[in-house]
């Protein structure tokens, strides 16, 4: 329940800081580029390249730093995995006996799945604690995504 | 006294707070009030009270996050202690310095002007036109500073009076202080 939402307050947030991202990075390539010519960066159809997106622009926009890994996993097709060794946003949360199974980066996880779903990569998004040594804080936040994605991805890649 | 306070603010917003992304702080909170909303039916006073009572739970223990990086002791008068909520307090926790403004005659209230509200950024009101007159958008910033002023042994009421986004000239919360509060050893510890 509780869980929940935090997910959907997240996903409103995604929703707005995708557009918002995506304003930045366009802005800046702009900048940049002395030939006036606008290399403005387009909407992401791939997986990789989507989450690769989401690692780096996102979450150096929002968290200011990279995600430490993005992984596949070889179990189920649908399933992908971001993994942040220390969430910026949990960092000051101790959750009370109560609420063991509260993770409160389930709110990461709803601004993954907002951008995810407002790009039209219908998905799930659940966030795991999964300490690591030195890394007692350590986050995966597993992406289930529905079939048509994957339909799609692998008619993507037989082109 | 007041350009020191304004130097001590600056150096510990630049050396010693943590930052977040400032977009990723006005959206969380956006969308914790229109989920506030949402769950309170749109009730509008429901939704300041609670942001209200989110902030009193924040400011009790923002205190002493303040305490410890500013090491400052305490007010002599109200006056002082307007100049610091102002120039040390918004501006550590959210790089703005807001006015001081609309003295009471006794000294004993007083307005703070906020020209910038990071808070509200990208909002608009829902427009039902019952948001516009009741919701206090902001109000989570009256609960913390009430919180933080009775951990300081000051009972003040804090209360938003105008705001921009409902169409007003200004931003203004106005502090009031009812008493001074007895220092009181903690329940226990004798």
């Amino acid at each position: 329940m509780q869980i929940r939402k935090l997910n959907n307050l997240g996903y409103s947030v995604g929703l707005r800081a995708l557009e918002l991202t995506s304003l930045i990075e366009n802005f800046n390539k702009n900048n940049m580029s002395s030939s006036g010519k606008s290399n403005v960066s387009k909407r992401e159809i791939r997986i990789l390249d989507m989450l690769q997106f989401i690692g780096s622009s996102i979450w150096k926009t929002l968290f200011d730093k990279p995600s430490d890994n993005l992984e596949k996993s070889s179990e189920n097709e649908n399933q992908y995995m971001i993994i942040d060794n220390n969430p910026v946003l949990s960092r000051f949360i101790s959750v009370p006996k109560e609420y063991e199974n509260l993770n409160c980066e389930a709110f990461v996880a709803g601004i993954i799945e907002g951008i995810l779903d407002i790009s039209y990569f219908r998905c799930e998004v659940s966030a795991h604690s999964v300490p690591a040594e030195g890394f007692p804080n350590r986050t995966v936040y597993l992406i289930n995504f529905d079939e048509s994605v994957i339909k799609r991805e692998s008619r993507l890649s037989r082109k | 006294m007041s350009r020191q306070l304004k130097q001590l603010g600056d150096d510990i917003w630049r050396n010693k707070v943590e930052k977040v992304n400032s977009e990723l702080f006005t959206l969380t909170y956006g969308s914790i009030v229109a989920q506030l909303c949402k769950d309170f039916n749109y009730n509008y006073d429901e939704v300041n009270n609670e942001l209200f009572q989110m902030g009193y739970s924040i400011g009790i223990r923002l205190i002493d996050e303040f305490l410890q990086k500013t090491q400052l002791s305490r007010c002599v008068n109200l006056k002082d202690t307007a100049e610091i909520v102002s120039k040390i307090g918004f501006k550590i926790f959210l790089n703005i310095t807001p006015t001081v403004a609309h003295w009471a005659a006794d000294y004993r209230s007083f307005g703070l002007i906020l020209t910038e509200n990071p808070l509200a950024d990208f909002v608009e009101l829902p427009d039902d036109g019952k948001a516009s007159k009741k919701l206090w958008y902001s109000n989570i910033l009256c609960g913390v500073l009430k919180g933080c002023f009775e951990m300081v042994q000051l009972d003040c009421d804090v209360s938003f009076i105008q705001d921009t986004l409902k169409g007003d000239d200004a931003t203004e919360i106005r502090v009031k202080l009812i008493k001074i509060l007895k220092d009181e050893i903690p329940a226990g510890e004798e």
